[in-house]
């Protein structure tokens, strides 16, 4: 009987390889799992029955391309919308002979902090079913938490990752901009998005990095690692720098609970050996908020043009090619994109370009300048990944503001292109707490040695406390 | 009071790449519908573009050979706007950082060197092909619905945009007979309106001749001959001046032209025209193309056709030296005067005779040639005529045809001319009367009856004397 | 407030959103309250920062041109909303 609450990829692939089970077998058992608890978190959107792969099975948020699986983004705009080619990182996933076992939930065209924009419906916090798992990659999240997939590939643009990664007690890792192919993911903000991996442990996390990292050709945007990907092994954190920014102490967003598990995490890394000590973000707290929620519009205001119902989508039939558009993307998008295709497309027009979108780029070259001056003196930074444990759901679905600023702490690092590791450190209230760690670019591998350490020491159990047998 | 036209350009040139711009999709006239077409061109959700870089070196090459400076830095940015064209919604194009700037080309005139301001040229990508089906079918008023085939967008297109330095039809004629040799000659596009690869739309206003003033301009556009946008530029130069000169003003707007009826019809204003919301691409990164490709791209341009009408004026005169370089015809002649020919006589045979009989000038053997252009008058018109025609044909030799005597035996012709004197009656009386214009009718009419066997001199003589008789 | 209720119609014909009046009206407050938020962008004086446009600094990232198999024609229009034989069918462009 496997138990796929506590199993990890790593002792998944363990049994395939001692033939103790067979990939179909393994398949199988996280269907009987979404049979169990899967109506209870709607973390997926379609399951694949079929096992197609020799290796562990894994789940992908639903704005990746996936040929033949219908990808709808979590939006009405591209209900019954099915690729016929498979984004690059599906493509890589299946040929390491990782079997797709599902498309998972996510607000809508990724844009959200707790899978509410999701016009399929909410998923749910397996630690509390009547808390948001985070979003927009709750699905991942949730599904991961809830023992429905070993791992999953989420995509991040301000904290999409992260966030649900820390609400739900997964480690999630959205990786440096660049790294990893974009090629046949729906795309929200392309100069921010990025798909990354979300698993029980760090040594997951970096072994799902290792399969889908690395140079794309038919992503202008792509690089080759400078290293390769180590799986980490290390215990300890002596030599290791680690900055906390100055501005968390004063912030108040912070809960108290998760603030405490924070310090808790800092203290056991200086246990470990790590230097820590305070470095100086003022402008990525003051202004990244408002560069984000520029940038990241005017991005989706013109990705989201192609939404047009010509050449795929449900299309709503008007008596000329603009009615037809026009009602076709009234009825096709919900409220959250409609938002931000009105404010994006407003920050560009002629008249606000300067004021808005170019004023946000200028921001944006001094947030890079800023977080480049606080890695020049440590190895890495440290901030609790949401302000925030898991909130019940419909608290935060009137009031867009309050939405926004669930990414506070995870936004600024974006803009950056820097990686970010989400780590458990703790519980508030009985739901799990998010330490985010923030390297250098391509500083992937410091990442993975820093939070496997932590891990170890922390001892977080990843299986929901009412889950537990 | 005497007007002057002024008159900027706008030309679009269809690059022919074996690829699209932006994907690999085959480029190429007559494919079935939709058949050249992948993700990327069709605006798939996911789907990114990658340049060509065939298509980049040819735009800095143009660039080059209209004088352009090339930039350090070049920028991709989209256009945003909604047709079924522009399958994602934009267009990628160059704008405030584009690829070529500054240029001038020198025009040789028939009394000066006329410089012509190249303000930039830039590199885009061009939109797929609608069809207008039902109403009045192919024009868009009125229509039941459209049909898209997504083959040709994408294909690389290069804008060049003229200083408003051009002042009449016929510099406007001259400047683009060079501009399109000088395409065809660097290999990368074959420029023929008739099949679209050479667009061309005209900014025209005019002013007091005199002032430097700048009066408010009216862009004629669908002009699909060289024939057709002197004609165009014409009527609404005449259209602006009936304007000034009744005290009216002339207003800004778009006209097609239409070459069955010489009509202007302006066009509808675009809904929201013109708030296009450019911003840099954020799925490309700039280009800086390396000096070194610069250098070898300049190295290698060959001698333009600007500076060899100018050198062939000096030895012929403007006229011929226009018709033979626009015409690709300058190599052939300076072989065929090198194997002896006349210079003048050559230039008539080639830009007449050999273009007449639709021979490819590169495949004339020009000693042959020289040949032929010095028995012209000798050997029957018939012959001449015959042997042009296969001038072009694998091991021709002009020998057979240079046997050949016409017949000069003025005993022999005398009764066939008074024949078609005596059958032509009313035109002698004209003649008599003045009309002097008809010696070459006559002279015709006898070189038809003797099948083009008669010596056009002897002719001339004999019809000459016969009607002073 | 930051945005009335005109600019609001203006952009959403930009964006081709055919918004009915109670988006309208909602989104003339939440864009206002948004863009209150935003603006504090203009107070940094940033006339001598260069823009970023990408957290990479890379350039020149083309490929050569060498054509790829493009998609079977009915692959291409796999998803198409309306087909005539093999082509797009749209309604009428105006
Ligand atoms: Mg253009
Ligand atoms: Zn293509």
């Amino acid at each position: 009987m496997i138990d796929t609450l506590r199993l990890t990829a790593e002792e998944a692939m363990g049994l395939l390889e001692r033939r103790e089970v067979s990939a179909a077998e393994l398949h199988t058992a996280y269907l009987d799992a979404i049979e169990a608890r899967g109506a209870e978190l709607h973390a997926y959107l379609r399951v694949v029955d079929e096992c197609d792969g020799t290796s562990v099975p894994i789940a992908l948020k639903d704005v990746i391309s996936t040929k033949g699986v219908e990808t709808t983004a979590g939006s009405r705009i591209l209900g019954g919308y099915v690729p016929v080619f498979d984004s690059t990182v599906a493509a890589r996933c299946k040929a390491a002979g990782l079997p797709l076992i599902g498309k998972t939930n996510t607000d809508e065209f990724a844009m959200g902090s707790s899978t509410e924009n999701s016009a399929f419906g909410p998923s749910r916090n397996p630690w509390d079913p009547s808390r948001v798992p985070g979003g927009s990659g709750g699905g991942t999240a949730a599904a991961v938490s809830g023992g429905l997939a070993p791992w999953g590939l989420g995509s991040d643009t301000g904290g999409s990752i992260k966030q649900p990664s820390a609400l739900c007690g997964n480690v999630g890792l959205r990786p440096t901009y660049g790294t990893v192919s974009r090629y046949g993911i729906v795309a929200f903000a392309s100069s921010l998005d990025q798909v990354g991996p979300v698993a029980k442990t760090v040594r997951d996390v970096a072994l799902l990095y290792s399969i889908v990292a690395g140079r794309d050709p038919a992503d202008s945007t792509t690089v080759e690692l400078p290293e390769p990907v180590e799986v980490p092994a290390a215990e300890d954190l002596r030599g290791v720098r680690i900055g906390i920014p100055s501005q968390v102490a004063g912030l108040g967003a912070i809960e108290p609970g998760v603030r405490s598990a924070f310090e808790r995490a800092l203290e056991l890394a200086q246990e470990l050996g790590a230097e820590v000590g305070e470095c100086d973000l003022p402008l990525s707290f003051d202004y990244g908020m408002a560069c984000y929620y520029l940038i990241a519009p005017a991005e989706a205001s013109s990705n989201l043009a192609r939404y047009d119902g010509v050449r795929y989508g449900p299309r709503a039939e008007g008596a000329t090619y603009v009615e037809t558009v026009e009602c076709t993307r009234d009825e096709g998008f919900g409220d959250e994109p409609k938002r931000r295709i009105m404010l994006g497309t407003y920050a560009l027009s002629a008249g606000y370009y300067d004021a808005y979108y170019g004023q946000a780029q200028k921001v944006r070259t001094l947030l890079v300048r800023e977080h480049r001056d606080a890695l020049a003196a440590y190895d890495m930074l440290a901030t609790p990944t949401s302000p925030t444990v898991a909130f019940p759901v419909g608290d935060k679905a009137a009031d867009p503001l309050a939405m926004y600023a669930c990414d506070l702490l995870t936004i600024p690092s974006c803009l950056a292109g820097l990686p970010g590791l989400n780590v458990p450190c703790g519980l508030s209230e009985g739901l799990p707490v998010g330490l985010q760690l923030i390297g250098a670019q391509f500083g992937e591998n410091a990442l993975f040695r820093a939070g496997h350490a932590l891990e170890r020491a922390l001892g977080f159990d990843p299986v929901p406390e009412r889950l537990r047998t | 009071m005497t007007w002057e036209p002024v008159i900027g350009l706008e030309i679009h040139v269809q690059l022919k790449t074996r690829t699209k711009m932006f994907c690999r999709c085959p480029v190429g006239f007559g494919a079935g519908e939709n058949t050249q077409t992948c993700p990327v061109c069709l605006g798939f959700p996911g789907a990114l573009p990658v340049p060509n870089r065939t298509a980049i070196e040819w735009t800095l090459k143009l660039g080059l050979a209209l004088g352009c400076e090339i930039a350090p830095r070049a920028v991709f940015a989209r256009k945003n706007y909604f047709y079924p064209d522009l399958p994602k919604g934009y267009q990628i194009s160059q704008y405030d950082l584009p690829s070529c700037i500054d240029g001038k080309v020198i025009v040789p005139l028939k009394d000066r060197d006329h410089a012509v301001g190249i303000v930039r040229a830039h590199l885009e990508e061009d939109a797929a092909k609608t069809v207008h089906v039902g109403g009045r079918t192919g024009r868009i008023g009125g229509a039941d619905y459209s049909l898209v085939d997504y083959n040709r967008g994408g294909t690389p297109l290069v804008e060049i945009v003229t200083a408003p330095d051009i002042h009449s039809a016929d510099e406007a004629k001259t400047f683009l007979q060079l501009l399109r040799q000088t395409i065809v000659e660097l290999g990368i596009s074959d420029a023929e309106m008739e099949k679209g690869t050479l667009r061309v739309d005209a900014n025209v206003s005019v002013r007091p001749a005199g002032s430097d003033e700048l009066r408010t301009r009216c862009e004629i556009k669908n002009m699909n001959s060289f024939t057709f946008i002197a004609r165009g530029i014409e009527a609404e130069v005449a259209r602006q001046i009936e304007v000034w000169e009744s005290g009216g003003e002339v207003e800004q707007h778009t006209y097609d032209y239409d070459a069955a009826t010489g009509a202007l019809t302006p066009r509808r204003a675009k809904e929201e025209a013109d708030d296009y919301r450019y911003f840099p691409e954020p799925d490309l990164v700039p280009l800086e193309p390396p000096a070194e490709l610069v250098e070898r791209l300049r190295a290698g341009l060959p001698e333009l056709p600007a500076a060899r009408i100018a050198a062939l004026a000096a030895e012929l005169d403007h006229e011929r030296a226009v018709v033979l370089v626009t015409g690709g015809l300058d190599g052939l002649w300076r072989e065929a005067v090198a194997a002896g020919a006349e210079p003048l006589a050559a230039a008539n045979v080639v830009a007449n005779a050999v273009v007449g009989a639709g021979v490819d000038p590169g495949a004339v053997p020009a000693a042959e040639l020289a040949k032929l252009v010095a028995a012209r008058e000798r050997i029957p018109r018939s012959a001449f005529d015959e042997a042009i025609s296969k001038l072009a044909e694998p091991g021709f030799s002009a020998e057979p045809y240079l046997a050949q005597e016409a017949v000069s035996d003025a005993a022999a012709l005398e009764p066939v001319v008074a024949a078609v004197l005596a059958a032509n009656a009313a035109q002698v009386e004209a003649y008599r009367n003045g009309k002097e214009g008809l010696l070459g009718f006559f002279v015709g009419q006898v070189m038809k009856e003797t099948k083009g066997q008669a010596d056009p001199r002897v002719v001339n003589e004999l019809v000459r004397t016969k009607l002073a008789g | 407030m930051a945005i009335s209720r005109e600019q609001v119609l203006h952009v959403a014909k930009l964006a081709r959103l055919d918004l009915r009046e109670e988006e309208v009206a909602r989104l003339t407050d939440e864009l206002g309250a948004i863009l209150d938020a935003v603006s504090r962008v203009a107070e940094l004086d940033l006339s001598d920062v260069p823009p970023t446009s990408h957290p990479l600094d890379l350039v020149n990232a083309w490929a050569e041109d060498e054509p790829h198999t493009p998609l079977a024609v009915d692959d291409a229009l796999a998803n198409a909303p309306a087909r005539e034989d093999d082509l797009f069918r749209v309604p009428p462009t105006v």
